[in-house]
């Protein structure tokens, strides 16, 4: 696991995966740096999971090239298999085996050379927290330590690239929290961190996050570049009474891209926040509804890629009536 | 009008309370979220209030109706989708819903007519001939909440609806929630995510079986005691060792950035600006932020309650 600083653990250059005539992943270059936790996210059907097949090492990309730990993506990819560790929410521990039986059959998996197996197993239990439940039936622990378990399991052969497929689903924050402080700490020790989700919440404790969308590379930055500016709408929060009667009338004014509730609120989306807000708050008086505040707010991630995927489509969609 | 209230409910599996006294009230056409993670006790609240399961103590009331006495008369009136929802695959997408037709019983007059808007309020009419075991994640959802409409129910209860969909889909599916609320159906919603629970007038969060807090999102953001500053700043891991180790505040780190919940704004931004500068790291902004609900959640509630 030595971290050489500055290294690239990951780079995709061209990469593109086609299966018959359809392009499940074209073209996408990237780069990840040694100990970055790198957030891959993307809606079902976006070409996710066949990138990281490509990385794992189990799908020969169609073109284009790639490393994963200095490794080659086509012709290195038994020893990519060996340098890198998987976990899932999916990826089940066996319930009715204790902690220790777990980490021992994960451990001939990988197969760990004998001589590091106890001192792997002790890494493991004291990472995890678990010294004291050792003998504990993994199906008795609560969700958090199960989390924490399988992250270990997933570390036992000290891999240097590690992916985690929507990794803390279901747990609660508290436990997510130390679950990510642990994932912090792989990282500076220098393990690189390939994360995929659809929770915006699991997204935000990454370094960097890319988008992809029909196969392509949407957006790449921190989170904080993201919500910054990389949409081209902004959005208006407006507060007003009868929220479900004045989205139709918001809908309407001049300038909204795309109006939608949001708990009692309503969500604009529109290319000029300032300009919009006092039209708006026009309208809706006019109309008899009691207007709150009106005003520009930071969008949420989920916002940042539901409009930049919307974009593409409405691109895409221009494209085609062009073409007919 | 209150169209879901609870009193007390309790269920016990043997040692186990799953749930622990839950008193809360549901109005008409609100959208109510139960929020909290795997085990919290939510599939056992839907599964009382939906008279599938009979409560240790306690009583609940749904549309009026007694859940336990009157379980059978509460089955037409709600609507519920569970967390399998039972789709048959090798049906198409109208075969789907008309059968659910058949089994709620729904006058075959003014089925068509009902079929056609569900069709289309759920954007599945061009896709009524397609097997439901081809179609994708958030289009089996939307199915799935079709299924549960058929018979006009005036309360929904979906046991975390959007489990495994794509941001998109969950957006698009949030959609058809909020015309629904227009209708003045009330939804009864469970979820482990805390941006989804965002999208609901009123949320509980329940955390062990337990009641922890039940307001309006805003209501609930307002439990948080003090400030909560994003630190931007150079090697933000770094500095958020020291940030902990300087005991300014509860410290978070979220990739680029540092939460930190400060007793006081002012005062809490010039201890950030000078632990940093001690260390020579470069300071890009201290900002006071609204938290967010996780943000509550690992702060707000009481030490003993995780």
């Amino acid at each position: 696991m030595s971290a050489v600083p500055g290294t690239l653990a990951v780079t995709l250059r061209d990469l593109e995966r086609r299966f018959g005539d359809f392009v499940a992943v074209n073209r996408i270059s990237l780069d990840v740096r040694q100990g970055e936790i790198f957030g891959f996210l993307g809606p079902n059907g976006a070409g996710k999971s066949t990138t990281i097949r490509m990385l794992c090492g189990l799908l020969e990309p169609s073109g284009g090239q790639g490393t994963v730990a200095g490794l080659d993506i086509r012709t290195q990819r038994e020893e990519i298999k060996r340098s890198i560790g998987y976990m899932s929410q999916k990826f089940s521990l066996y319930d009715d085996l204790t902690v220790e039986e777990n980490i021992d059959f994960f451990s001939g998996i990988y197969r760990v050379p004998k001589e590091k197996k106890a001192e792997r197993k002790a890494w493991v239990l004291d990472m995890a927290h678990l010294q004291e439940h050792r003998r504990t039936r993994t199906g008795l622990l609560p969700g958090g330590w199960k989390q924490r378990l399988s992250l270990g399991c997933a570390l036992l052969h000290e891999p240097r690239v590690l992916f985690l497929d929507e990794p803390t689903s279901g747990v609660d924050p508290l436990s997510r929290r130390s679950f990510w402080d642990l994932i912090y700490q792989m990282a500076s020790e220098g393990v690189t961190v390939f994360v995929t989700t659809h929770y915006m919440e699991e997204a935000e404790y990454c370094d960097r996050l890319a988008l992809i969308y029909r196969g392509e590379l949407v957006a790449l930055g921190t989170p904080g570049e993201m919500k910054g500016g990389l949409m081209a709408d902004q959005v208006l929060r407006v507060a007003c009474d009868r929220s479900h009667e004045a989205l139709g009338v918001a809908a309407t004014v001049a300038g909204v891209r795309d109006a939608a509730l949001f708990g009692r609120d309503i969500h604009l989306m529109t290319e000029d926040a300032e300009a919009l807000a006092p039209r708006l708050r026009r309208s809706l008086e006019e109309g008899g509804f009691q207007v709150g505040a009106v005003e520009r707010i930071t969008p949420s991630l989920e916002d940042v890629f539901v409009s930049l995927i919307e974009a593409r489509d409405r691109a895409d969609g221009a494209q085609k009536e062009f073409k007919a | 009008m209150e169209t879901v209230r609870t009193q007390a409910l309790t269920r016990r599996f043997g040692d186990l309370v799953a749930l622990d006294q839950l008193s809360l009230a549901v109005e008409e056409g609100e959208i109510f979220g139960l929020v909290g993670p795997d085990g919290a006790g939510k599939t056992t609240t839907m599964r009382l209030l939906t008279g599938i399961l009979e409560p240790s103590s306690g009583e609940a009331w749904v549309d009026g109706l007694h859940a336990v006495r009157d379980a059978e008369a509460i089955k037409d009136r709600i609507g519920y989708m569970a967390q399998r929802f039972g789709l048959y695959p090798d049906l198409t997408v109208q075969e789907n819903i008309d059968f659910y037709a058949d089994l709620y019983e729904v006058p075959k007059a003014g089925r068509g007519e009902r079929l056609e808007r569900l069709l289309a309020f759920s954007n599945l009419t061009p896709f009524r001939r397609r097997l439901a075991g081809n179609l994708s994640g958030g289009m089996k959802q939307k199915l799935g909440l079709a299924c549960a409409l058929i018979h006009t129910p005036r309360v929904l209860f979906l046991d975390e609806p959007t489990n495994g969909v794509d941001p998109v889909s969950r957006r698009d599916f949030w959609r058809i929630l909020y015309q629904l609320q227009q209708e003045r159906v009330t939804i009864f919603v469970s979820t482990a995510y805390l941006d989804e629970a965002e999208r609901c007038n009123r949320i509980g969060l329940l955390h062990q079986g337990r009641l922890m807090a039940c307001d309006t999102v805003d209501g609930v953001k307002g439990l948080l005691q003090g400030a909560l500053l994003e630190v931007r700043c150079e090697s933000p891991r770094r500095a958020a060792v020291l940030l902990r180790a300087a005991k300014i505040g509860n410290v978070a780190l979220f990739g680029d950035r540092i939460h930190v919940l400060a007793e006081d704004a002012d005062r809490g931004r010039s201890s950030v600006e000078a632990i940093l500068r001690v260390e020579g790291l470069a300071c890009h902004g201290v900002d006071v932020i609204e938290p967010t609900l996780e943000d509550i959640f690992t702060s707000a509630l009481p030490s003993g309650a995780a």
